[in-house]
């Protein structure tokens, strides 16, 4: 007769933790920014059919990184929810913060009811009528929420790369200025993993990116796919996007 | 939310792969959220006179091979309710996304609840796949909608909806009605649907030409709802008092475009003209009985 080995709830989750950690520092990082007319994601992503940044409603986005058939199902759940709310009440009484809580308690259900933790970090982001009105929930495996300012990292070597981000980012910056950030912070990862030194970052090609927005001026759904030309010309500033112009 | 869920987490509903159809998951999660599902009372009971009743829709193709086909929708702004006028500035017809117009006749609460789902369905597809629908899918969906208000419809809430749209694959304009069965019809130059349907159809029989250019369709248009307007008591005509004009969409690959009013305004003034010079021809400044009283009206009531 064996005697099943007594675990303690300490070294369950934290094996658990470990276990969604690891699998979601493999992937490739998504960056999320708030700049002056919006919120910018962005992530290395070659596929054009598979995306990692997706629309959820008018003014709703969601980014995530880790196992593409887990963030997938949220994805279409959250879509299914904001449509659901916004057809039985009115399209303005969908917001991001009903978003995040429905997916941080799913995370959370699963996170400690389930054989398995979603190896999934999620960012909900939703645009206002202003810069402050701004709204970045980043949603981790466990269901904790965090309401982010600004700007928020996910995926592979995340801490690195935020503390980079964060000395970086201001307020007020122009859509041509967080995209140059954007591509620097994600090209310093390199292929092997490795993170490089400032100013060695890899170069990587506008058909190699995934970039979206959430426009805050302008038509009622927000999201907006950047590709082609389009962001082969944002991303062409030779000084980084550093002039006075506004993207 | 119609969930009995407290907890808050995503209902499994949600979680379950495979529909892109937000009508679908509709009928599994919240059917009573479906305009068709819902029983109004014993069968036999007729619903019909209880609620606001929209009225003319028409829609006409334009341009030529070369310059690139499109189609333009146009409705009038009244609902009636019995003999009487319920709204003066009810809209009927829609942009479903960013390449079709739906307008509706029939019952107003049900068609415009109809057309919500409807547009709701082609953004709902949209943004789980990444990619549009192709018209044919959007005239199919149209029709499994219509086709589940069947029930309302025996009870005398019909919705008779008009499709039209442009089609990105194929490169030019297409039209589509349908029966309050769900049947779908592709139609080709122009149709109409609603209480003047008649009568804008016979205008539209004669101004409808092809290769006319957009600006001379949106006159046909709205020429073709003033005849319908005439004869029809449930059709509303143009309103310069209020300045109340028609609502005219023009589709083309551009996406939609609805027409201004200062526009709609000019073309209204420019037909009224006309109309009154060729009365003004035939009979002077009087009515066409010559002012004469013959206290014989025949049966209408007055």
């Amino acid at each position: 007769m064996t005697m099943p080995f007594y675990v303690s709830p300490e070294q369950l989750m934290k094996d658990r933790a470990d276990f969604a950690r690891k699998g979601i520092a493999r992937g490739r990082s998504v960056v999320v920014l708030a700049y002056e007319g919006g919120i910018a994601f962005a992530t290395e992503n070659p596929s054009r059919a598979l995306h990692k940044i997706s629309e959820i409603y008018d003014r709703i986005a969601f980014a995530a990184v880790g196992k593409y058939n887990e963030f997938e199902n949220l994805r279409v759940a959250g879509v299914r929810y904001a449509d659901l709310r916004g057809y039985s009440y009115d399209r303005t009484d969908v917001t991001a913060r009903g978003l995040a809580n429905a997916y941080a308690q799913t995370l959370g259900t699963v996170f400690t009811t389930e054989s398995k933790p979603l190896e999934v970090e999620l960012v909900v982001a939703e645009v206002g009528a202003t810069p402050a009105a701004d709204q970045i929930y980043r949603l981790s495996y466990d269901g904790s929420v965090a309401d982010e300012h600004g700007h928020v990292v996910m995926g592979g070597q995340a801490e690195q790369l935020g503390a980079r981000v964060t000395a970086a980012w201001h307020e007020g910056m122009s859509l041509t200025e967080v995209l140059a950030l954007a591509v620097r912070t994600l090209g310093a990862v390199g292929t092997d993993g490795s993170v490089a030194a400032e100013g060695e970052e890899r170069e990587i090609a506008p058909t190699g990116l995934e970039v979206a927005v959430l426009e805050r001026a302008g038509r009622r759904r927000a999201f907006r796919r950047l590709q082609g030309a389009t962001l082969a010309g944002l991303l062409e500033r030779p000084d980084g996007g550093n002039g006075p112009d506004q993207g | 939310m119609t969930s009995a869920d407290t907890s808050g987490r995503l209902p499994d509903a949600f979680l379950r792969p495979g529909s892109s159809s937000f009508v679908d998951f509709l009928a599994g999660h919240a059917p009573d959220l479906l305009p068709g599902r819902r029983d109004i009372g014993g069968a036999g009971v007729s619903a019909e006179g209880l609620a606001p009743h929209a009225t003319t829709i028409v829609a006409l193709t334009f341009g030529t091979d070369e310059g690139g086909r499109g189609v333009i929708m146009a409705g009038d702004r009244r609902a009636t309710a019995g003999n009487l006028i319920a709204s003066r500035e009810m809209e009927k017809v829609f942009a479903a996304d960013a390449y079709s117009v739906v307008g509706i006749a029939g019952s107003a609460g049900v068609a415009i609840e109809l057309v919500r789902l409807f547009q709701l369905e082609l953004e709902h597809y949209e943004k789980i796949e990444g990619s549009l629908l192709s018209l044919d899918g959007k005239a199919n969906r149209l029709s499994t909608m219509i086709r589940g208000n069947l029930p309302l419809a025996l009870q005398g809430l019909a919705v008779v909806p008009l499709f039209a749209g442009y089609d990105l694959d194929r490169g030019y304009g297409r039209l589509f009605s349908y029966d309050v069965t769900g049947g779908r019809y592709e139609e080709h130059d122009h149709h109409t649907v609603g209480s003047g349907s008649v009568f804008a159809r016979g205008a539209l029989k004669k101004l409808w030409r092809p290769g006319l250019d957009a600006d001379a369709a949106v006159a046909v248009a709205v020429e073709a709802l003033y005849d319908a307007a005439d004869d029809d008591s449930a059709t509303g005509g143009p309103d310069p008092v209020r300045q109340i004009w028609p609502v005219v969409t023009v589709v083309t690959a551009d996406g939609v475009r609805r027409t201004d009013d200062d526009e709609l305004a000019a073309t209204v003034e420019r037909i009224v003209a006309e109309r009154g010079a060729a009365h003004r021809a035939a009979h002077g400044d009087r009515p066409a009985g010559g002012g004469v009283r013959s206290g014989q009206q025949g049966g209408a009531r007055a």
